[in-house]
């Protein structure tokens, strides 16, 4: 199926939903090596970006074409001025580099790979972390590699995202026995250890999401009854 | 008279930011200096939206002050942020906006110190890329007091150029406190050369403050350079006058 703007609005609402449900495990987990508000920041800031997407919904004519680079964006700004903590303006910087290379109606699945090499690239420029130090940029860079292997193999646009999500949620589970040295957790050394890092956690919700919203195809009628 | 280059203070607390603010607004009343602070839920955290807004209104201001054409030429913003996210909003702010980018520039500093030293340096009508330099140089701070006090002597300075020494005591009750400190480092800067008050930098006001030296206290005023005699004299005579204060 050709992942165009309506998939890309309809992977943001899921995250949206995914995210309020996971929100209590966020914040747990961000207790236990950060500062508690990962799962609350993030709830409101993707409920902000639904609010946008259904005001837009309202005041858009049916013939204009949007790209996915244009639900992008608006995930972009919306997420950066509402979030409030480090999760703002590192997912605000990822869908805005995603944006920046998707500014088209439909992306084929090379492009699905630059989308999420772009946001990998966002996050970690603007969070200056690498692999390993037991970041969002641990999934990041798991799903990007996974990604490009299942497009190089010819995949379909369903096989790289499928590729991406696993690869995601398997890298944030393997933070646990890391030891973080970057973001807030690495102010407890040695004691990050044995905790999933909260941001590679909701990394894998949001690559989640994007499988599940191309599989889940266009809804029949309402768009703002997708979920 | 406004300085060509204004300073925005991004934290996670709008107290701080604003108490910040104000400290350094003291030391350097010409300088435009506005603190941001606060999540968009009012809480701690930092608004995107506040920080491009604060960015954009002093934008502004300077080119108000400037007679209504579009300042810059070298002046616009030096930002400081606190603790991580402060930081990282800032740079999302410039990359969402280039046209804030091209006259606002980040500092890396610790947030009271870098803010205090870049508006003193500010006040003084020094460029962007100065106004930046001395925040950044802050950082050092720390290591060139302790170099300053170690009872190693300092590298034996050459002969060859003019060295002048004198002694003064501290007349004032609160001593080189900030705003004497603001004086006198300002002063030097404004004299160029080199000048040290018992061994510290005297053109920065951190350094100044830092020797802590209070009422009572004789310094040392060494000065190297051509104009080291005027320079150690103008010094020697601002302390000595006890800067108003008795």
């Amino acid at each position: 199926m050709a992942l165009d703007a309506d998939w890309a609005e309809r992977w943001v609402r899921r995250t949206a939903d995914a995210v309020a449900d996971a929100k209590g495990e966020l914040t747990e987990l961000d207790r236990q090596i950060g500062d508690g508000d990962h799962g609350e920041n993030l709830h409101r800031g993707f409920q902000a970006v639904v609010a946008r997407l259904d005001d837009e919904a309202s005041g858009r004519d049916a013939q204009d074409e949007r790209t996915v680079g244009d639900v992008l964006k608006l995930v972009a700004t919306t997420l950066m001025s509402t979030v409030g903590g480090a999760s703002g303006p590192l997912y605000g910087t990822a869908y805005l580099r995603a944006a920046k290379v998707s500014g088209r109606p439909q992306i084929d699945p090379p492009a699905v790979v630059a989308v999420l090499e772009a946001a990998l690239e966002g996050v970690s420029s603007r969070g200056k972390a690498t692999v390993g130090e037991k970041t969002m940029v641990d999934a990041w860079q798991a799903a990007v590699d996974a990604a490009e292997a299942a497009a190089n193999d010819g995949g379909s646009e369903v096989d790289v995202l499928r590729a991406a999500a696993e690869a995601a949620d398997k890298a944030s589970t393997a933070t646990i026995p890391l030891v973080a040295t970057k973001g807030r957790a690495s102010y407890l050394g040695e004691r990050s250890a044995g905790h999933e890092d909260p941001g590679a956690r909701s990394t894998a919700l949001v690559l989640g999401a994007a499988i599940a919203a191309a599989l889940s195809g266009p809804p029949p009628a309402d768009p703002r009854s997708a979920a | 008279m406004t300085a060509r280059v204004a300073l925005v203070l991004v934290s996670h607390s709008a107290e701080l930011a604003r108490g910040v603010a104000e400290l350094a607004g003291q030391m350097a009343p010409d300088v435009l200096i506005r603190g941001v602070g606060g999540g968009p839920d009012g809480g701690l955290g930092t608004s995107l939206d506040a920080v491009q807004e604060a960015f954009t209104e002093v934008l502004a201001e300077l080119a108000d002050a400037a007679g209504g054409s579009s300042a810059d030429p070298a002046g616009g913003v030096v930002v400081l942020g606190d603790l991580g996210s402060s930081v990282l909003t800032v740079e999302a702010v410039l990359e969402l906006d280039e046209s804030l980018a091209e006259h606002v520039a980040l500092a890396r500093a610790p947030f009271v110190e870098g803010a205090v030293a870049a508006a003193v340096t500010a006040h003084g009508g020094a460029d962007r890329a100065a106004v930046l330099e001395s925040a950044n140089a802050s950082v050092r701070m720390f290591a060139a007091i302790e170099a300053a006090q170690s009872p190693e002597p300092a590298e034996a300075t050459s002969a060859e150029e003019s060295q002048t020494s004198r002694t003064v005591t501290v007349r004032n009750p609160l001593g080189l406190h900030a705003r004497p400190a603001a004086l006198v480092s300002r002063k030097v800067a404004e004299l160029g050369g080199s000048v040290t008050i018992d061994g510290v930098d005297a053109s920065s006001v951190l350094q100044l403050m830092a020797l802590g030296a209070t009422q009572g206290r004789e310094v040392r005023v060494e000065a190297t350079g051509e104009r080291a005699a005027e320079a150690v004299a103008t010094v020697v005579d601002m302390i000595a006058s006890g800067f108003g204060e008795v």
